[in-house]
């Protein structure tokens, strides 16, 4: 922002032509420094963004309970066998049940809500209807309550969900907790039922405890349909809901008009999967809390959990990270340098304590890149992003036992030490009085005690983006002293909107990645059903005729125009700089994560992109170089080869020819889950991607 | 001297008496104490506690009391007080378990926290006054944060949607006040007998806050005498409601718990309040009809009716009554003594299971919406079982319909917008003038007065539910208008809603008996119900961001007063002009330089003469820059290693 300023302050001193000043103020000083510096600068700051990037997991700070009134682990766990009889005797129900029976029905359903009135709850149920999320353009930013209901809905699907709710005996109902445990009532396996073991093994001993001050509800969802999809026609039975007659309710036999329940706001939520079996010698407890577009709950949340499962119940704690990057020489080699600076410093001074084993390191990225590339998507993780849309902090905790499912000696103790860690931190939430706002909401995890706040991460992108204004002054000044040598320009007085024609030029092609971005609403309006494939061609073809389009009738927008209309192509290159350097900035404030990523990306293509005629024709190696780095990094830059590259780091195979139609159905699920990433990537990443085409094969 | 002040004491005392007696009233001053005890549905116990105290219309002037508590009848008179009814309440009341057609529930089951209203009589424009001094009054009478209540933004005049037709009438909630101890001492203060003997003595604290729900309640009514000259009479009833769950060791769960009164308390009455005109005990039987015979007369049939297959009594009752959905068993606790201490006791025998009267309606409200902006409210009206057997249906226009009052308080910083009055009976929505009898609202002004909403539904006898939603707008607070712990959000104290056709009473088969607690439930009283509090999460800053807010601010005037006064002080030409002739003085240096740097950027050829090319200045100045900056840097390491290294 600095940067900008002293900019602006420059350029007044350049186009006040009326009388010379002869001393300029420091910080004018230090800005036409800088300006005049430009390509030192700007290699020196983008190199430093980068590395304050790799750096970030020697400076992540221990988590530490920041709310005083959670009081984790501070309180006697009071279940005895007695809940974990009957939780076990839960599971055993229902499996039995589904051993003797099959079908479709709502029984299984019926015998869960059973248990829970047994234990003196509330109990309702819910159907909902599998498809929730339909693409509006004008639908993208707008709340959660504002898709319309599918008018004429078909009985053929629907899903039933069993919730539970114990008042608090002295409470006022004012505030609740949710437990959520998804259950596939038709294909679930026997690990998911064991989620049902643990949560019913606590609920039958929070029907009877005392201490309770908000109401608890225990959800089952049912993920026949997926995961998030249950809840979020929970959430949105709870929150919105429609008073008007719905045919859905007719369907089948159980009749669930007008029975669903509330327990006043909620405080938190707790996503329990049980998964697998664990890979390690202990049980595995792993934590997901990414919500869409970045969101993360308050970080005490994920501080309880992880306090009470590590020092408590002795679970391994872990939260995702790319393995690929694990086994990365680069990476090692870093972290191995890093390591040896931080030795050095220390016997330096024994006070310099920030080097951390390779080990470490390597760990720490792992899961910070997970942690990012997470965030930048903007896809939840889990059933608990939909949570987030109603300010809700929740967390998904996927449990691995380490014995298999049919083992009866070690359930006992699996339920016992997995409600005793659900019913620690439901204790902690029960103590807060205000709700969460103590902790961080903004931060990257780099393990699961282990974090790193927004004053230190952005640190990266700020420097990433640092150069592209200084850049941009530079370029324009050269950009108009070329033009001014070339063209003897008669309208002088015009002289300062030289930067017109260039903005024109970015202008319309911002305005190509717009309709772009809209494009598959359409797309998908097409009558007929077509396979992602498909679709991404029709989407393709419709996009490089509207280029072609644009091409033709906007004057001077062509790469491949007379060399009369075109434009300088250091102003374009200054004006395409500047539009990327403010939709960085923007997306910045929207989405942290996607920026930084956008940055890594968009920074140094812009920074290095040269035309590539003059260079083939002066045949220096230098010229050369920046022409092959420039075509490389476009190459990488398209945003289906990003998606291909990803791809491969993430260790996801690819089925060669079925790109396109992948990347269709990535794009889809992005904007299936309002996420700002698709908007950045067609209104922002893809105009300027063209842009530095365009400066590429520029005529100069 | 001695012995004749004490032989006159005596006379003095009798005559007082005397002159009491014969300046007085008619009627003495009477108290009475009550406990009823019901064994809930869901297997808890209700226990109400009753105590009434009527100071009989009296000549104002030089006014003695015996029994009454003389706070209260010198609050009444001081500020004029009609009527009046305190609760402090603790607990959800249970409306589907607990019942919600019966007396009991209807006059007792209050919302969290605490509720006032008071009908004055005063002139109208003095209403206000007197409601402030009132809350202060009671404040201090109750250490209570009441006083919260004299706000304009936190009371309201209902003017029919209550169940009272006052103009004078002033109603205020406090949903966030915690109940305790400290509350009940100075209630009890007010009986004869406080908690030392009689009924009161049950009470121990720590079995009273353990239960599900605590209620206290005083209602206080003047009673005009109708006679010139003489005041008006006031009647206190003060009742304690307590829901409890007796400890139990059977597994089974479909049985009663057995309990007794030293069960339940932890203590047992030994005798009853000698001041007390009557102080009987009450078990109520819900759903004992099938023993029901035509005649009681033989000790057979009276003897079984409380030692039967599915229960028995550890005490004979003194008697029996009969009402319409249950019996109601009567004991006196006057035979009680030290020796032989009062404890009645209740063993179930068999599973018992019956339910409780509902209200016609189920009433349950929430917030919907997301996020810091707008929200709205619903109400949802669901029809219970019981609806269809209800008496107080009415027939307007040949439709049968239920009438149901809804009265809810806003306060302001809930902008609602009532033209977004959606309703809803069956799914289908309805417009205002096919449900909406009547409507009264008062909107809400900011930081002066809180709105209010007065309705009166009709609907059709055979609804099966209604919901009434109404958008509003979060309003913005001023920081320092925050109360403590504003992050939890701010209460919408609880809806009432009644139901004016509905009246609940109980009726006894036999002749009414003189206690002041059966005539309180033999009168009809208006069926009502709370619905919940609701908690709005509203924006609330940072409370460190004032610091912050205040820095920057600072830092912004500071720059603006800077560059003003830069302007206004410096005179630009008279500089250029000295500055020019030090340029022609002196070539060379860093503003020579940057003069010339300015000139390149700008493509302009240098005017001075220089002796130097401008490469060799501009690598002049960048060796001497990066010097300087070493040498800054290497200085501040220095200071580090050695500041630290201590």
């Amino acid at each position: 922002m600095a940067t900008e300023k002293r900019d602006k302050e420059e350029e007044e001193v350049k186009t006040d032509d009326g009388s010379l000043k002869i001393k300029p103020r420091p910080i004018v000083q230090l800005g036409i420094f800088l300006v005049a510096h430009s390509p030192v600068f700007s290699v020196v700051f983008s190199a430093a963004g980068v590395l304050a990037l790799l750096i970030l997991p020697l400076l992540a700070k221990n988590t530490y309970i920041s709310e005083n009134a959670l009081m984790p682990g501070s309180a006697r766990s009071m279940l005895s066998n007695r809940d974990v009889s009957d939780g076990s005797k839960l599971v055993k129900d229902i499996k039995n049940y589904r051993l003797n029976h099959e079908g479709q029905g709502v029984e299984v359903q019926k015998l869960i809500g059973k248990y829970m009135s047994e234990m003196g709850a509330e109990v309702y149920y819910q159907k909902f209807h599998p498809e929730g999320n339909q693409f509006h353009p004008l639908h993208f930013f707008s709340g959660p309550d504002s898709y319309t209901l599918l008018d004429n809905v078909s009985c053929a699907s629907y899903g039933v969900n069993v919730a539970g709710i114990i008042r608090a005996p002295r409470g006022d109902g004012k505030e609740s907790i949710v437990l959520v445990t998804p259950y596939d009532f038709i294909n679930g396996g026997d690990y998911e039922a064991l989620s049902l073991g643990i949560t019913g093994t606590l609920f039958s001993l929070l029907a009877r405890v005392t201490w309770l001050s908000k109401d608890i509800i225990w959800l089952v969802a049912d993920s026949r349909y997926g995961d998030y999809r249950p809840v979020a026609a929970w959430l949105t039975e709870y929150h919105s809901p429609s008073f008007k007659d719905s045919d859905l309710l007719k369907c089948g036999e159980l009749n669930t008009a007008d029975k669903f329940r509330r327990a006043g706001t909620m405080a938190a939520a707790l996503v329990l999967k049980v998964d697998g079996r664990s890979e390690r010698f202990e049980d595995t407890l792993s934590i997901y809390a990414e919500a869409s577009n970045g969101q993360m709950p308050n970080l005490d949340l994920i501080n309880v959990v992880n306090y009470l499962a590590v020092h408590r119940q002795g679970f391994y704690v872990k939260v995702e990270k790319v393995v690929s990057l694990l086994s990365s020489s680069w990476l090692k080699i870093i972290g191995e340098i890093f390591e040896a600076v931080g030795k050095l410093a220390h016997t330096l001074n024994p006070d310099w304590n920030f080097g951390i084993p390779t080990a470490d390191y390597l760990e720490g990225s792992a899961t910070l890149a997970s942690s990012l590339y997470s965030q930048a998507l903007g896809i939840p993780t889990g059933p608990h992003g939909a949570f987030r849309d109603y300010q809700v902090d929740a967390i998904t905790l996927k449990v691995s036992p380490r014995f298999p499912p049919d083992s009866k000696t070690r359930q006992h103790d699996f339920f016992l030490r997995g409600a005793k860690l659900l019913e620690g931190t439901i204790r902690s939430v029960n103590n807060l009085l205000e709700k969460f706002h103590q902790s961080f909401f903004l931060y990257l995890l780099t393990s699961p005690s282990k974090f790193i706040s927004v004053g230190v991460y952005m640190i990266a992108f700020a420097l990433l983006v640092a150069s592209l204004p200084m850049v941009a002054a530079s370029l324009y000044i050269d950009g108009c002293k070329a033009l001014n040598n070339s063209t003897l320009n008669p309208a002088g007085n015009f002289k300062s909107w030289k930067w017109l024609d260039a903005a024109k030029q970015v202008f319309a092609l911002h305005l190509f990645g717009l309709i772009v971005t809209l494009l598959p609403y359409f797309i998908c309006q097409v009558p007929g059903q077509h396979s992602p494939s498909n679709r991404s061609i029709m989407w393709g073809t419709t996009s490089s005729s509207l280029l072609l389009i644009t091409f033709a009738t906007i004057p001077g927008c062509s790469p491949f125009s007379s060399r009369r209309h075109g434009t300088n192509w250091a102003v374009l290159k200054s004006v395409t700089i500047s539009a990327a350097f403010i939709g960085l900035c923007l997306m910045s404030i929207i989405n942290f994560a996607t920026a930084e990523i956008g940055a890594l990306l968009l920074v140094p293509t812009c920074l290095i992109v040269q035309p590539i005629k003059p260079a083939l024709r002066s045949r220096r190696i230098k010229s050369l170089l920046g022409a092959f780095c420039s075509m490389v990094l476009l190459t990488i830059g398209f945003p289906v080869m990003l998606f291909a590259i990803s791809k491969g780091l993430f260790g996801e195979g690819l089925v060669g020819l079925s790109l396109g139609g992948e990347f269709w159905t990535w794009l889809e699920s992005l904007w299936a889950w309002k996420s700002a990433t698709y908007l950045y990537i067609g209104m922002v990443h893809l105009p300027c991607w063209l842009l530095c085409l365009c400066i590429l094969f520029h005529p100069s | 001297m001695a012995s004749l002040v004490r032989s006159w004491i005596p006379l003095l005392i009798l005559q007082s008496f005397l002159v009491a007696v014969a300046f007085g009233s008619k009627e003495a001053e009477q108290f009475s104490e009550a406990l009823l005890l019901k064994p809930l549905p869901d297997r808890k116990v209700l226990a109400h506690f009753h105590f009434e105290n009527r100071a009989p219309p009296s000549n104002s002037h030089g006014r003695h009391h015996h029994l009454f508590p003389k706070a209260i009848s010198q609050l009444v008179q001081k500020f004029r007080v009609k009527e009046m009814e305190l609760s402090f309440t603790q607990g959800r009341w249970n409306h589907e378990h607990w019942g919600g057609f019966d007396p009991l529930s209807s006059m007792n089951a209050k919302p969290v926290g605490v509720e006032l209203w008071a009908v004055f009589d005063v002139p109208q424009s003095q209403v206000d006054t007197s409601w402030k001094n009132l809350t202060h009054a009671l404040s201090g009478l109750f250490c209570a944060s009441i006083n919260f209540l004299e706000s304009s933004t936190s009371y309201a005049a209902p003017t029919w949607g209550f169940g009272t037709n006052s103009d004078k009438l002033r109603y205020g909630s406090l949903p966030r006040e915690a109940v305790c101890t400290e509350n009940l001492t100075p209630w009890l203060k007010l009986l004869p007998c406080r908690d030392k003997d009689g009924i009161s003595a049950l009470m121990n604290r720590p079995s009273v806050y353990r239960g599900f729900y605590h209620s206290q309640r005083l209602h206080l009514s003047t009673v005009e005498s109708g006679q010139e000259g003489l005041g008006s009479g006031i009647v206190l009833e003060q009742t304690l409601t307590v829901v409890l769950q007796p400890e139990t060791t059977s597994v089974e769960t479909n049985m009663q718990p057995s309990w007794s009164l030293s069960s339940l308390f932890g203590r047992k009455v030994v005798g009853s309040c000698v001041l007390a005109k009557s102080s009987n005990v009450y078990l109520q039987l819900e759903g004992r009809l099938g023993h029901e015979s035509k005649n009681v007369d033989t000790e057979i049939e009276a003897h079984k009716l409380w030692k039967n297959a599915d229960f028995d009594l550890s005490l004979k009752p003194d008697r029996v009554l009969r009402e319409s959905s249950g019996l109601l068993f009567i004991f006196d606790i006057d035979k009680s003594s030290d020796s032989e201490p009062f404890d009645l006791g209740l063993n179930w025998k068999l599973p018992s299971k019956w339910s409780c009267q509902q209200a016609p309606l189920q009433a349950s409200r929430f917030l919907m919406g997301s996020g810091n902006e707008r929200g709205a409210i619903a109400i949802l009206l669901k029809a219970t079982e019981s609806q269809e057997k209800l008496p107080g249906r009415e027939l307007t226009d040949g439709r049968c319909t239920i009438k149901a009052n809804i009265f809810q308080i806003f306060p302001w910083y809930i902008k609602v917008y009532y033209h977004t009055l959606q309703i809803f009976v069956d799914q289908q929505q309805k417009t205002d003038s096919e449900v909406l009898k009547k409507i009264n609202v008062s909107p809400s002004t900011d930081k002066v007065s809180s709105g209010m909403l007065e309705m009166m539904l009709e609907l059709p006898c055979e609804v099966k539910s209604a919901a009434i939603s109404i958008e509003y707008d979060k309003g913005f607070l001023h920081i320092d208008e925050y109360p403590p712990d504003a992050n939890q959000g701010f209460d919408i104290p609880s809806a009432l809603i009644s139901f004016p056709s509905h009246h609940a009473s109980l009726d006894f088969q036999e002749e009414l008996s003189k206690s002041p607690l059966l005539s309180s439930f033999k009168e009809k009283s208006l069926v009502r119900s709370y619905t919940e509090v609701l908690l709005v999460p509203l924006t609330t800053p940072d409370f460190s961001m004032p610091y912050n807010v205040i820095t920057i601010t600072c830092t912004i005037f500071a720059l603006y007063f800077g560059s003003l006064l830069n302007v206004l002080r410096r005179r630009i030409g008279e500089e250029e002009r000295f500055l020019k002739s030090q340029a022609g003085k002196k070539t060379g240096g860093v503003k020579q330089l940057l003069l010339r740097l300015t000139a390149k950027i700008r493509g302009r050829p240098i005017e001075a003469p220089s002796s130097e090319s401008p490469a060799a200045e501009s690598s002049f100045l960048s060796t001497k820059l990066i010097f300087k900056i070493i040498l800054i840097a290497g200085a501040a390491a220095a200071w580090q290693y050695f500041s630290t290294d201590k």
